[in-house]
């Protein structure tokens, strides 16, 4: 056993990206188990690997931890990434939360079927710019730091980051409008941790394609 | 000021529910605010309160907290009900995201056509029967301890016993295979907070009917 913690998912971002994330902004070194066909995750269900019969998985300091919000949550108090007190966490979860709503949109444009497409851009475009955005261009202006919450890296400004970069692949001029998230993104992606995530050879993983979308699917339904 | 956490939400359960069962469940009096219409809905949003424009929300502690999960989990590290160290903590949101998947199937019924119902009823009596109820009946049967994490009472208990009467409202027997469950829900109804919610009277709300259904469709319809 090596003792890092071992992803079991498809080869691809889905739920398991944030995690991926956050594990490596930590500097923590991970395995993967990546599930190929059906079969994988029925072989993984019948294990009784998975509390829920659902991946993503983690197995980390002798548990088999699902549910990628309890997993994180984990990570991020594991790696000191969660605030210093109750208060901090709440802003931090607060931020996250919203973060996760958006990555949801994102995450869900490529399942789209070819006529909704377009709409759904406007959809993620619209919230993103409007609702979302603003909050945490406006957090930034505010306290003049380089972090979201109590002037220290944390969990937030992981997802963030991954949110921005995402919300890019869509829209490559969508943060036009909000000059603290782009210096914001330039900062954090300068990260020692974060920067070796970003190069190529790490275990970041590219967008889904289309092509790729039926076995995906197959796997999973 | 009060001091008092204050509310708002629709005047039904929706996602502020699990809030006030928690509330409820740690012995926490609150007072509620209502929406009823489209404006005040707007006024809310046009005076910066709502942090991304949606409710719950939730003024606690000298904060305007949103998003439900971030608020549930303030109140459960707060008032003690969530476990006692990291390990026992990542249990209580395993089984509490759980369980949450379960609720979602629930909170989005009432919006379902009518034609997609019946439909509807049986992949939440499948879920629960299947998916979610066995996981928490093995996890009682095995430790055999009266609360699910670390023999205390926590957010994970809360969460169950809402989901458990939630689910017996639309399939009165799904828990016949369960008898640890049985077990548990008798135990969790009478404790003395829960016991109080439980009873006419309190801030529990009723399911949500064709009322709710249009209130919510006219105060957040874009």
């Amino acid at each position: 056993m090596s003792g890092k913690p071992k992803l079991h998912y498809f080869n691809g971002r889905g739920r398991m990206e944030s995690i991926r994330w956050l594990l490596a902004a930590a500097g923590v070194e991970f395995e993967e188990c990546f599930l190929e066909t059906k079969d994988d995750l029925i072989k993984l269900q019948k294990d009784g690997s998975l509390l829920f019969q659902q991946v993503p998985m983690v197995e980390i300091d002798g548990m088999k931890m699902v549910q990628t919000r309890a997993i994180l949550s984990y990570i991020a108090a594991k790696y000191n990434l969660y605030g210093k007190d109750l208060k901090e966490r709440a802003l931090i979860d607060m931020y996250v939360e919203a973060i996760i709503d958006l990555n949801e949109l994102l995450m869900t444009h490529i399942l789209q079927p070819a006529d909704k497409k377009e709409q759904h851009l406007a959809t993620i475009v619209d919230k993103a710019t409007n609702r979302y955005f603003p909050v945490y261009e406006k957090v930034l202006k505010d306290h003049g730091q380089d972090f979201l919450v109590g002037n220290q890296f944390s969990r937030a400004d992981v997802q963030l980051l991954e949110t921005l970069l995402m919300a890019e692949e869509c829209k490559p001029d969508i943060l036009a409008k909000f000059p603290l998230l782009q210096s914001f993104k330039a900062r954090i992606s300068n990260i020692p941790t974060i920067k070796k995530f970003l190069q190529p050879g790490s275990q970041r993983k590219p967008p889904l394609q289309e092509k790729d979308v039926p076995k995906v699917m197959k796997i999973f339904h | 000021m009060s001091g008092k956490p204050r509310l708002t939400y629709l005047n039904g359960r929706g996602r502020m529910e699990p809030i006030r069962w928690l509330l409820a469940a740690a012995g926490v009096e609150f007072e509620e605010i209502f929406l009823e219409t489209r404006e005040q809905y707007e006024k809310l949003i046009k005076d910066g309160v709502l942090m991304f424009q949606q409710v719950p929300l939730v003024e606690i502690d000298g904060m305007k907290m949103v998003q439900t999960r971030a608020i549930l989990s303030y109140i459960a590290g707060k008032y003690n009900l969530y476990g006692k160290d990291f390990k026992e903590r990542a249990l209580i949101d395993m089984y509490v995201e759980g369980i949450t998947d379960l609720m979602q199937m629930i909170l989005m019924f009432p919006f379902s056509p009518p034609e997609a119902k019946e439909k509807n009823i049986d992949s939440i009596k499948e879920r629960a029967t299947n998916r979610y109820f066995p996981v928490f009946e093995k996890v009682l049967k095995q430790h055999g301890q009266d609360f699910l994490v670390g023999n205390k009472f926590s957010w994970a208990d809360v969460q169950l016993i809402e989901a458990i009467l939630a689910v017996e409202e639309k399939i009165p027997a799904v828990l016949s295979g369960f008898p640890q469950l049985q077990a548990f829900k008798k135990r969790m109804s009478n404790m003395p907070t829960i016991k109080k919610f439980l009873q006419p009277g309190s801030p529990r709300k009723p399911p949500p009917d064709e009322c709710y259904v249009e209130t919510v469709l006219k105060v957040f319809k874009k």
